[in-house]
This record gives C-alpha cells, structure tokens and sequence, in this order.
C-alpha cells in the first residue's frame, strides 16, 4: 500500500486553433475546454495502480473551474483531492513549487504523509519542465523525470524510462518525486461508477500560503500560420502516378 | 560568458546541442561547454564539434560517481562550473536530459529558468520588439544583465515573451528552432578535465540498469529519413496495411498521430508529436492525418510534407508542400499500384 | 481555397441532412444547376447531423410530424440506411403511464404499431434493464436507427447524377445580396453566386446566416449532452451496430441507445444551455467540431444517477468506461416546430431549419415541392415560418421559450398546455376590465386573451350539471366548468368577447378588387359594406385558410383573420398582390369585440343611434356606427351562431367601447365570454371548422362540406382543383360525432381533447381509408347539447348520420354515433338564432 499524491493542472484544450484572451496575457479556453496534459493523465493512471488500496490524492493549483480536473481524475480512481485557489497564470514554476510543498508538508503534519509524489513531465501549456524538480527540493526528496512506469517494492520505488541508450531504471528510496512522461500506461476513462465516487469524493480546498512572485510572462502572440503553398498533385487514386513522379523528383526513389 | 551543456550523439556532437551552441554565440559572449558524457566515453569528436561552434573552453568530467547518469550529480556539476565561471548564462537544448539538469541547477541556485526558447536578447536591445509595453520586472533591470526570451508554450502553438532577470540566466532551446551555424572563428575548445566531488543525497536517484532496445521504440522514428503517417483517416486498427505497405516501400517507418496511440490502434512509440517523438525526415506522408498542432509541434522539421486527406483544407495539407486530395484507402493502394509498375 | 460556379439557380447552404435531402429532392423535381456549399468538408462538415443519435421514434403527438417522420423512415428504407431496432418508451410514475396510453392512441390515430408492456416484458427486450424501476413501457417495433452522414452522401450523389449539383465544401458564406426585396447573390470565401434562389439549411448556424440578409430564422442553438459508456458486456456479446430495443427513460428526459458494445446515454434533463450562433467556435477552434462542445459533467451527473437505477448492471461495470462525452448541440425553437418556407422578410430566400434527423428526409421532400410547385404534399402549416409576429422574432423570446420547453422535450404536454414565460407582451386594451373580471389568460401568438372569467363562477350553480364537470385532472386540465356556463348564459341573453388577437390587414388600390377576386374562392366583386366568409386555397385547392372580408370601400378590402395564422395569411396575400394594390397591415391599429346572443341587438341599439335593426342591419354587412363618441366598424357576422356583431374600433378606444358595452348590457345579462366558448363550444355545435384544425393544405372543400353549388366565374387559386374535385367524390368527409358513454373501465369519465384515434366500435381500424387515418380534430363540450362533440374526416362508407364508431382515448375505447355528415349544425340547424328568428 503506497500512499500517492498526483500534481496536474488545468490547461486550455489545444487540438484546434489558438485563441487568446483580450489581455493578450492567457490562453482562451472557452470554446475547445478545459483538460490535463496526456502525461498527467498517465501520472494518475500510474498512482491509481501504484496506491494498491493506499491513498490516491490529486492537487491541483488553478482557478476555481479547476475542480473540474479534480473530479475527472477523482472519477478514474483518485481518493481525494486538494484544491489550492488561485490563477496558475500569476505563479512561477517556483511558486507552483512553494504551494505544492507546504500541502505536502501540511498533510505529513496531518499524519497523513505521501511515499510518492507524482507530476507530468511539463505541463501542457507552459512546458516549464521544472515544477517536479523545484518541488523535490523543496521537499528535500530525491526527484527522477521523464518516467513511465512505477512500481513499489517496500520503501523503494522502481521507476522506468527512456534514456538515449534505452530503457534506464532507477531504483529510488522513497518518499521520492517522480514526473511523467505519457507511453507507459493507458490512462482509463472513467466509468459511471467512478463518476458517481468523483462526485463525493472529499476536496480540500487550501489558499496560497504567500503571494506568488510571477512568472515573468510579458506576453504571449499566437504566430501566423505558414503560407499556404500547397500544391494539389490531384485528387484520388488518379493522382497516384503525380505522386510517384514526385518522389523522383525529391530523389526519393532511385 | 555562456556555459552551454551538451550531449552526445553517435560518438559526435547531437544536433541538438549544435543548435544549442549556435544558439549561446548569437548571445554575443564567449561559450564554453560542458559535456554530458560518462567518464570515459570517447569525447574527441564532440570537442572537435565544438570548436567548429566557436567553443573556448570544454569541460570533461571524471570520477567514478557518475559512470551512472544520475540528474543531480550533474547538476552539481555544472553548479560547479557555473560557479567557478561566472557564467551569465547557462543554455542546453530541450532533450530530456538536459532538460533535467538545467532544472535541478535552476532550483538548487533559486533562479528561473525558460524552457523551449527560440530567441533571447539581453534587455534592452529588444524590449521595443515586444510591442514597447514590455513590463519590467524590478530586479534585474538594473543589473543590465536580464534576457529576454521568446519561448514556445502550448506545444508550439503559441510564443511567450518573458524575462530572465537573474544571475545566471537559465534556458533550454525549443528543437530545431535554430539551424547550427558553424562559428567563423573557430574556438580553442580547450579541454578542461573537473573531478567534482559528489555529494550522496545526489546520488539517491541514479539510473540503476540500462535495456538496450530491441526494435520498438521512438528512436528509430526520429532518425528516419521517410515517414509515413497516419491518423484517424486510417479509420480503424486494420486500417493501417497501406501505409505498412507504403513505408516498407519506401524504406522508411509508420508514425502516427495522437488520436491512433490513444485509441489503441497503434503503439505509443510510433506517435509523431508533441508528446510523441519530434521527427525529421527527408520526406513526410501524412496520411489522413488532420495536423493538429500537437502533431504539427512533431513534424514541422520535416524536410518535405506530401499530405493524404480528403479535406483539402485540412491544416495538415495546407501546411503541407504537396498533397492528394482524396481517401487514403483508395489513393495508397494506387500509389503502391504504381510503384509496382515503376519496378 | 475552392471556387464556386458564378451563377446558380438555386444555392443551398448546408450539408447536414436537410441541405443534402434538399439537393436530391431539388433535382429530382427537375431543378438544375443547384450548388450547395459548406463550410466544413464532405461527408461530416461539422453540424449537428454529424454526432446525432440518429434513432427515430415514429409516434407524435403531431400529425405533421408524424407524416413527416413516416416519409422520412420511408426514404431512409429506401436507401438502405435504416436499421429497425424497436424502442420502449418507460414510465416510473402514474402519470406517465398514463402519458404513453395517450400515446399509445396517438400511435394508432396515425396507424403505428405500439403496444403496451409491463415490467416483466420491458425486461425481456432489455434484459439488462430493471424492471423494479419502472411501471411499464410502451413498446414501438417500428422504431429503428439511421446512418444520417450515409444518407446525405447518397442524397447528394443522386442529386449529381442528374446532373444537377455542383458541391462547394470548404466556402464560407461572408454575405447576401438583396435586390428590392429579392435575393440575388451569395457571397462565399470561393466567390460570388448570382442565384434565383438561396436555402438555408444550416442549422445551428441559420440565424447568422439570415441576418445578413436581414431576416430572420428564429432558433437558438441549444445543448444536449450525451456520453457513450462502453464496452459493455451484454452489448458486445452480440455483433452488430444494434440488437436491443432504444430505451427512452420519459420521466428523467432521457435515453438509452446501444451502439454496438457501447451504451449511449443522452439527456434533456439538464439546465438549458442555450448559445447564440454568432458564439459557435469555428471548425478551427472547435476540439472535435463545432456542434461537439466540451462536456460539462455537474450538469449530466444526476442524470447519471438515473440512468444507472435502470441499468444498473450494464452502467455500473466498472470495466464499462465513459469514452465518449460532449455538449452537442441542436436547433431549438420558440414553440417546437421547424423553421421552413420562404422568409416573409427577403423573396427568394428560403429557410430549412431547426429538424431533427427523423423529420430530414421527409422535410426536404416537402420543401422543395413546396418550392417547385408553390405547395408541399404533406401540409407545413405549423412550421411554416411566415408564423412568426415580429416579437416571436426576438432574442428574448427565443431563449424564454427554448428555456422553457427544453426540458419538456420528454414531458407531458397537455394539448391547451400554456408556456409562463414571456407572457404579457400583447395586452388588448380592455386588459385591465378584464382582469378585474378574474380572467384566466391564455396566450395566442403573445396576446393575452380571456379564456373564461372566474367572475362568471356562480354561473355554474344555476346551470348544474349542464356544464359537464369533468372527473379526470388531466381532461379538466387548463379546462373550467366557466366555459360551458359562459356558453349558456350566452345562449340566453348575450356575451361579449374580446378578439383584439384577430389579424387585420387592407388590401388597398386600383388592383384591390382585382387581387382579392384572385385570392378567395367566394365573389369578391360585391357592394361597399358586405362581408365575405370565405376559403383560401392553394393551387391544389387544399386551405391555405378561411376568413372574412369586408369591402370597406371600392378600393379597399380588409381582411380579417385568426391570430395564431395571420402572419402565414399576411404573406399569402402580400405575395399575390399585381401592381396597382398593396396589403398594408392594421392588426396592431384596430381592435376587435364580438357582442353576441339573443339580447345583442337590444344591447348595442341602447349605445347607438344608428340602425342596427334587423331589417336596417342585414347579416353580412358591416358599416361605421357611433357608438357614443367613438366610431366603430360594425359587422355583422358570428362564429358563434348567435345574433350579433363583431366590432372594431380603434385600439385606443377599445377599453372604452368595452367598458361602454358591458355597462349597457348589464341590464340585458350580458356577461363577458372567454375565448373557451368562442374557439370551442360555440363553434363545434355550429359544425364551424377552424384553420390549423379542422382545415389545412391537404384538405379540400369537399372535403370538408364546405363547397358551394355555383363556382365563380372569375379566375381564382385553386378553381381548376376546385372543377376537377366535383368530378371525383371525396375520399373523406368531416363529420360531427357525439360521444355515447364517457364511463372507462376505471369507473371515472373521460373527455376527450382531440387527435385521438376513430376506430370501428370493436377497435379495428377503418377500412378505406387508402393510408390516412381518422382522428379528432376538434373536441369539446357542446353544452347546449349536452354533449361531447368530436369532429374527424371519415371515409365515405363512416360518414353516415347514424354510424357507430369509437374513439380511442387513452387506450380505451368509447362509443361514438356520427351526428352530422356535412357542415350541417348540431345546434340551431337552421340558422335560425343568426338570423334573428329565434
């Protein structure tokens, strides 16, 4: 039994064009919704299956919509969640950090401690690539990135990734931090079930602890498409001998 | 002075870091190096890359502690090499190792770092390009020595603009979003040999084993030079004997798209995209793929895009340099029909 | 990007199923060079065709529907894209039970097979269901699933194979061009069209569209959430798309469709989320397409719940996983019914919106006759969106009344069912007097009108029994014992009525005569001050109304006409009009009040001094009166088959005419009389028939008893149809029927409401009726009868004085007797009280 604490946040869906806010300063979310990145949704998956029986919290520092995260990832397994309240657009990396640590700390005060804590690789709309690692220190706990696959064997964690020479495993003591990357599981969707337990799973809503320092962000521009230079080569089947032409033409036929 | 952190690909320089090196020169300081290489890994011909990049001084690392790649104990390293430096800046590429490393240094020195960066010009040199309006942060104006960095959020998808105002400044370099330049002067590329001393809470997350691949995994997506590709056009998991048929054709391999993997119609090795592999072939044929841009952030790089859809203003065919309109599962077999032909 | 033809006959914007049903039935009635173009690509461009549920319940409570969705089913057959599935209507409540009785008699009044289940056999259909839940079902065999995106690919390949279409997928619409009146152009990403003639078939996205053209297709675009469970293993145990019956869940406004080895879970139970269409991201923006909204889960959670106590064991699999979830979204309107028919506001341009995938087929059928021919087969009166009063046009109105009606998707909807909100938007000018008189207010087309007066109340002690109390809540809803009373005491001394709703309209100029003798079937060349009753017809010689006209002047005729069709009546005219006249609207400058009953003449003789005689007044005639210091038109006419007048004044001095009425008439008893007795009682003893009821498009003058010996001389619509129909006898007749015994096997009576069923008295069906079917057009007490009377179209051999046949209501039947064969009345056969023999 392993008691796993899940890190995700609420980004904008961006599988269609992007929008920004009138400010300029955020990314409009209004017309596509709302969702977690897919390695957050594999962290959770991971924790579902890692907790065996143990507690399942998942945290997120967002707006209050954010609870919406909380919920879809309650629905697939998760126990409880910690909402802490604020505009993820006014805290750094650090700050995220800083939050997340005095949960974390708070909770273990509580009794209540976590053997492991899980986050995404990078979230999917800043792409920060840090939060797990700041947060690692701030906790003091060993930290590893980019993983797959977790499993538990007593007090050590047995994580998997890919390394530039091949799958590496890192056998780390726990309490440790462990950001994913998506691949090594199957994130499930919910059941109705699962919805039903999401909806009266326990929230602990918390304010920041201090106010945030910021993120630097100046602004943000969406770049123009590239010119459309496409040419046709034709249409069906009947452009088959267009297209063959052209890949001699690109040398990539000898 | 910028202190640069690469790797190794191949027994040479990785693209990546090349990008990254051109990258630190258009900083206008002098660039030095750190190798992310185990001690004893031959470093001969990524110190002679580097020189081509203009590189004055490469540091080597020796010691038995890190034979196994451990994040933290690197961190400590460049920590070291920063310190011993006084370099402004601190640059890598956005590979997940140094990805890693540059985070662990950023929080051990408390200050920012930015990720995925395409361009960065120290302040006051380019405030007016952010549209005048700039909003200044107090520290760091004063010191001169803040960059400001242009950096892809959202897969790609959008830019931000923001300030690194600390000492040293730390940021990774978005793939591909630099053509490595060689430097007009060659550096010295001077080796410098470091045996640090690692501390053991640095050693509680070491890589403990390696498997080597057997077939299956991105790497071979990311080296191939064609790329044959396929979304939800292809319809269902026994939609996929064309483009099979097409790849092995033409010498190259099956990516897919986001949409497929999720489905469980293909593996997630084969995933081209922003939380897939980032390709870069001479020659992409996106089937029936739509070109989201979390694909898009995937197979930008792509040398040539001959796009397969039955929407031909599907964003994937209009990014495109060439495409067939039409269904897939008609067009391939009559492409296949016609190579056949060809002999 | 594409490029679009330059000229067009017809453009057709829209790819869903009505736009691609439309470019087949278009050319397959021999219209050529029709484009269609979308701005999403072929074969799913995005709309809401693209992720409905496709399934297709055939019974309505609508004729029109029903008809609608019968020829769509038949069109879908014929494509091979139907596959029957059966559906099961379940009840949890009493009431609905009850509810699926009803429609249980709906189903056979329009001959669609149904029956009624317990819960053990809804259990044996869908054995995953649980039968403790519910009290029983109603089962369709005949219902079944649909491939709409199918159907649309073959509508449009036949549509090109006659040559007649060229598709524009990926062009926007950036604009319209109106010329006088008339559209001339479409502009689009691709370029410009120059056409004849422009659909809009665009759903969600229709309002947009007609604005910029200036019009208006008054819908909103509404969310309906649905989520796909799956797999789920009973499903998946058995191959193919469906093999369980659709379960509707009627009383938690949900419903269960397999889809394979997934569960599809839809709702209407949710809170409306409605939008605007200028608010719908674009397909770019869109994460899956434009109508797929990202799900909002609080708002399908305690629907949920409800769907897993029916099914608790295929929904409540832990294995079975929600993969599928959106906020999609569809066309909703003011009152339910679609959009369709040309605008009154731009020619040329036509509106086919807000369907549902079951009514498709069937109404780009209907629109292009009715395009092509100038009249559809099956008749659109409901949907024909000329109906609309400005105010029913607007915003607000739209999102009250969606609001509203969004969650009666599957309620229990009385037929006088009346809508709360927005309310008092038309108030006639005695309103206040009215109010005062405890007026219980029904709404026609936004005015606010009388149906009976609860200061009438001690009416119904002195007339007792006489007044027909009725036992069941349900037939006595929206109903009072008032009406009938009111009804009686009109009979015995006089009533006085408030028809401000009617609608008035003048046809004025040299061309007036000419116009109207072109329009009416009955002689319009006839002296100032006579008054005209008569039909309208269409070429076919169906109604397209029946009204009267007044000769006001030689060169001005004005019409008047019912409220809730004066709009469609408004366009009918004003599209018909040669040079040299014009139609000029004065609903909103008159008002209307009807005095009536053996004591009228007595009562307005005491405010006038005009001749208001019988001999000084004929019937048939109006002319302006002083009554006091107003002036007012008087007209002597009745809907009621009493002696007297109707009265219009202008509406600023409606209040005072009223006022003046009802205190001259106190001494004469006359009592105010709410629209209960006009639009019911009183008519339906005097066998008057009704527009929308009794008479529509696919209903002819023989038909309906309503031909007159002598056709007139002059060219008229509809005179050919009219000389070719005397030749052939009619194949229905509308009878007036009375009900026997009201006792149902429950001990309680029962009255019936209208659209129910006419069966044989053993409950079979008639015989020669050649596929129509025989049901109630109107019910309604005839209290001076004491009786219920029922008026239906009958086959010939049924329509005999003396017949005895049943009604089937609520699933039980009730004897009934034909009681009249033509427009003979029940009540005062010879007209004698109009007359002023009585």
């Amino acid at each position: 039994m392993t008691d796993v604490l899940v890190c995700i946040k609420r980004v904008p869906e961006a599988t269609g064009e992007v929008t920004l806010t009138p400010d300029g300063l955020g990314i409009d979310g209004s017309h596509a919704g709302y969702t977690v990145s897919p390695n957050e949704e594999c962290a959770v998956e991971l924790a579902v299956q890692v907790a065996d029986g143990g507690r399942c919290t998942v945290l997120t520092l967002g707006p209050a919509g954010a609870v919406d995260q909380l919920r879809a990832a309650l629905a697939v397994g998760m126990t409880d969640g910690i909402h802490i309240e604020g505009d993820s657009d006014a805290f750094s990396p650090a700050d995220v950090a800083r939050e997340v640590a005095a949960a974390v700390r708070a909770r273990g005060e509580a009794g209540s401690a976590y053997d492991l804590v899980l986050l995404g690789n990078d979230a999917a709309d800043t792409g920060d690539f840090q939060v797990g690692v700041r947060l690692a220190y701030a906790l003091g706990y060993p930290v590893v990135t980019g993983i797959q696959t977790v499993s538990v064997e007593g007090s050590t964690a047995i994580l998997t990734g890919e390394g530039p020479d091949g799958s590496e495993t890192y056998r780390v003591a726990l309490p440790a931090v462990v950001t994913v990357l998506e691949g090594g599981v199957e994130p499930r969707y919910p059941s109705v079930m699962g919805r039903m337990k999401a909806k009266k799973a326990p929230i602990e809503t918390l304010a920041p602890t201090t106010v945030p320092v910021g993120s630097g962000r100046l602004a943000l521009e969406v770049p123009p498409p590239p010119p459309n230079q496409v040419r046709i080569l034709g249409e069906g089947a009947a452009a088959a001998p267009a297209f063959v032409a052209t890949l001699a033409e690109l040398g990539v036929l000898r | 002075m910028i202190l640069v952190l690469v790797e190794i690909d191949d027994g040479a320089l990785a693209l990546v870091s090349q990008e990254a090196l051109t990258f630190a020169r258009g900083l206008g300081e002098p660039v030095e190096a750190v190798v992310l290489a185990a001690p004893g890994t031959d470093t001969s011909a990524a110190v002679a890359d580097c020189a081509v990049q203009g590189v004055a001084r490469v540091h080597l690392v020796d010691g038995p502690d890190l034979i196994s790649y451990a994040a933290a104990a690197w961190a400590s390293v460049v920590a070291g090499v920063l310190a011993e430096t006084g370099a402004s800046t601190l640059v890598a590429s956005g590979s997940g190792r140094a990805s890693e490393i540059l985070a662990h240094v950023a929080a051990r020195l408390d200050v920012p770092m930015a990720a995925n960066a395409l361009e960065a010009s120290p302040v006051g040199e380019s405030t007016e390009a952010v549209g005048g309006q700039a909003r200044m942060p107090d520290q760091g104006s004063d010191t001169g020595t803040g960059l400001l960095v242009r950096r892809q959020v959202l897969g790609g998808a959008v830019v931000e603009s923001t300030l690194l105002a600390a000492v040293p400044a730390i940021l990774t370099v978005a793939g591909h979003a630099v053509e490595p330049v060689a430097a007009p002067v060659a550096g010295a590329a001077s080796v410098v040999t470091v045996t640090p001393r690692i501390e053991p809470d640095d050693l509680r997350a070491q890589v403990a084993s390696v498997t080597p691949r057997s077939g299956g995994d991105g790497a071979s997506l990311t080296k191939a030079k064609v790329v044959v590709g396929a979304g939800r056009g292809a319809g269902g998991p026994d939609g996929f004997g064309g483009v099979d048929a097409l790849a092995a054709k033409l010498g190259g391999v099956v990516g897919v798209s986001r949409v497929v993997t999720s489905l469980g119609w293909r593996p997630h090795h084969e995933q081209v995209g922003q939380t897939g592999s980032r390709i870069n072939p001479d020659l992409y044929v996106p089937c029936g793929i739509s070109g989201a841009i979390q694909h898009w952030a995937g197979c930008s790089s792509s040398k040539t895009i001959i796009a397969i859809n039955t929407d031909a203003e599907a964003p994937m065919v209009t990014k495109a340099a060439y495409a067939i309109v039409g269904d897939m599962h008609e067009v391939i077999p009559a492409i296949l029909a016609a190579l056949d032909k060809r002999g | 990007m594409a490029t679009v033809p330059a000229t067009a006959k017809c453009v057709v914007i829209g790819a869903g199923i009505v736009g691609n049903g439309l470019v087949y039935h278009l050319a397959n009635l021999g219209w050529r060079d029709i484009v269609q173009i979308d701005k999403g690509p072929l074969p799913n461009p995005g709309g809401s065709t693209g992720h409905a549920s496709n399934f297709i319940f055939p019974v309505d409570h609508s004729r029109e529907i029903a008809d609608i969705t019968a020829d769509s089913v038949k069109q879908y057959q014929e494509m091979g894209v139907f596959t029957q599935s059966g559906g099961i209507e379940v009840a949890r409540t009493e009431e609905r039970m009850e509810e699926l009785r009803r429609r249980m008699s709906s189903a056979k009044a329009w001959s669609i097979p149904a029956e009624l289940l317990t819960p053990e056999q809804v259990q044996e259909k869908v054995p995953f269901l649980d039968k403790d839940v519910i009290l029983g079902g109603c089962y369709f065999p005949t219902v079944g699933v649909v491939d709409s995106l199918r159907a649309g690919t073959i509508f449009r390949e036949r549509a090109q194979e006659l040559g007649a279409l060229t598709l524009a997928p990926n062009v926007e619409v950036t604009g319209m061009v109106v010329t006088d009146g008339r559209i001339t152009a479409v502009e689009t990403t691709g370029g410009s069209i120059a056409c004849e003639y422009v659909v809009i078939a665009a759903g969600v996205w229709s309002p947009k569209l007609a604005k910029m053209a200036g019009a208006h297709i008054p819908l909103t675009p509404a969310v309906h959430q649905m989520i796909s469970v799956g797999p789920c293993e009973q499903l998946a145990a058995i191959p193919g798309e469906i093999s369980f019956p659709i379960v509707r869940d009627m009383d938690t406004f949900c419903y269960e469709r397999q889809h394979g080895s997934d569960m599809e879970v839809g709702s209407y139970a949710h809170r409306p989320i409605l939008m605007d269409a200028e608010d719908i991201p674009s397909i770019e923006q869109s994460k899956l397409s434009p109508t797929e909204l990202p799900f909002t889960s609080d708002d399908f959670d305690p629907q949920l719940e409800q769907a897993l106590e029916l099914m608790p064991e295929l929904l409540g699999d832990e294995r079975a996983e929600i993969r599928y979830a959106i906020n999609g979204l569809l066309s909703l309107t003011p009152d339910g019914f679609p959009l369709l028919g040309e605008t009154p506001e731009v020619k040329g341009l036509w509106s086919a919106a807000a369907v549902w995938i079951k009514e498709g087929p069937g109404t780009s059928r209907a629109v292009a006759e009715w395009m092509v021919h100038g009249n559809p087969e099956i008749d659109l009166g409901h949907s024909d969106i000329a109906r609309f009063y400005p105010h029913q046009r607007t915003r607000a109105h739209i999102r009250a009344r969606t609001s509203e009606s969004f969650n009666k998707t599957y309620g229990i909807i009385h037929p006088s069912e009346q809508y709360s909100s927005s309310r008092n938007i038309r108030l006639a000018p005695m309103h206040a007097s009215e109010k005062e008189l405890g007026a219980v207010f029904f709404e026609t087309a936004g005015w606010e009108r009388p149906h009976w007066y609860e200061s009438n109340a001690a009416l119904v002690e002195k007339f007792g029994d006489v007044c027909m109390p009725r036992e069941h809540e349900w037939d006595a809803r929206w109903w009072s014992q008032i009406i009938n009373a009111e009804h009686l005491q009109m009979r015995e001394t006089a009533g006085l009525v408030d028809l401000s709703a009617f609608c008035i309209f003048d046809i004025i100029g040299p061309a007036a005569l000419e116009a109207v003798q072109r329009i009416i079937v009955a002689q319009a060349d006839v002296k100032i001050g006579r008054v005209i009753y008569t039909p309208v017809l269409d070429e076919r010689g169906g109604f397209r109304s029946d009204l009267t006209v007044m000769r006001v002047a030689h060169d001005r005729f004005r019409v008047v006409t019912g409220g809730a069709h004066g709009m469609a009546d408004l366009k009918w005219f004003a599209d018909r009009m040669p040079a040299g006249a014009v139609v000029v609207d004065l609903t909103s400058a008159y008002t209307t009040i009807g005095v009536w009953g053996p004591n009228a003449r007595a009562i307005l003789a005491s405010v006038t001094r005009d001749d208001v005689s019988r001999e000084g007044f004929p019937f048939a005639t109006c002319r302006d009166i002083e009554v006091g210091n107003l002036s007012v038109t008087a007209s002597r006419i009745s809907y009621v088959g009493e002696y007297g007048w109707e009265l219009y004044t202008p509406i600023e001095n409606g209040a005072a005419l009223w006022a003046a009425l009802l205190e001259a008439g106190a001494e004469h008893g006359l009592i105010p009389v709410g629209i209960g007795v006009y639009g019911t009682t009183g008519r339906i003893e005097k066998g008057y028939r009704a527009y929308g009821y009794e008479l529509d498009t696919e209903r002819t003058l023989a038909e309906a008893g309503m031909q007159r010996p002598k056709i007139k001389e002059q060219d008229f619509i509809g005179k050919e149809a009219i000389i070719a129909q005397v030749a052939q006898p009619p194949t229905s007749v509308l009878c007036s029927l009375t009900v026997d015994d009201h006792m149902s096997k429950s001990g309680v009576k029962r009255y019936m409401l209208g659209g129910e069923p006419i069966m044989t008295r053993e409950g079979g069906e008639l015989a020669g009726t050649h596929g129509w079917h025989p049901y109630v057009t109107t019910a309604g007490s005839a209290p001076s009868l004491g009786k219920h009377v029922l008026m239906a179209y009958l086959p010939p051999e049924y329509a005999v004085v003396g017949q005895e046949l049943a009604v089937c209501y609520m699933d039980e039947l009730y004897p009934v007797t034909v009681a009249a064969n033509d427009a003979t009345p029940l009540f005062d056969p010879e007209n004698d009280r109009v007359k002023g023999n009585a």
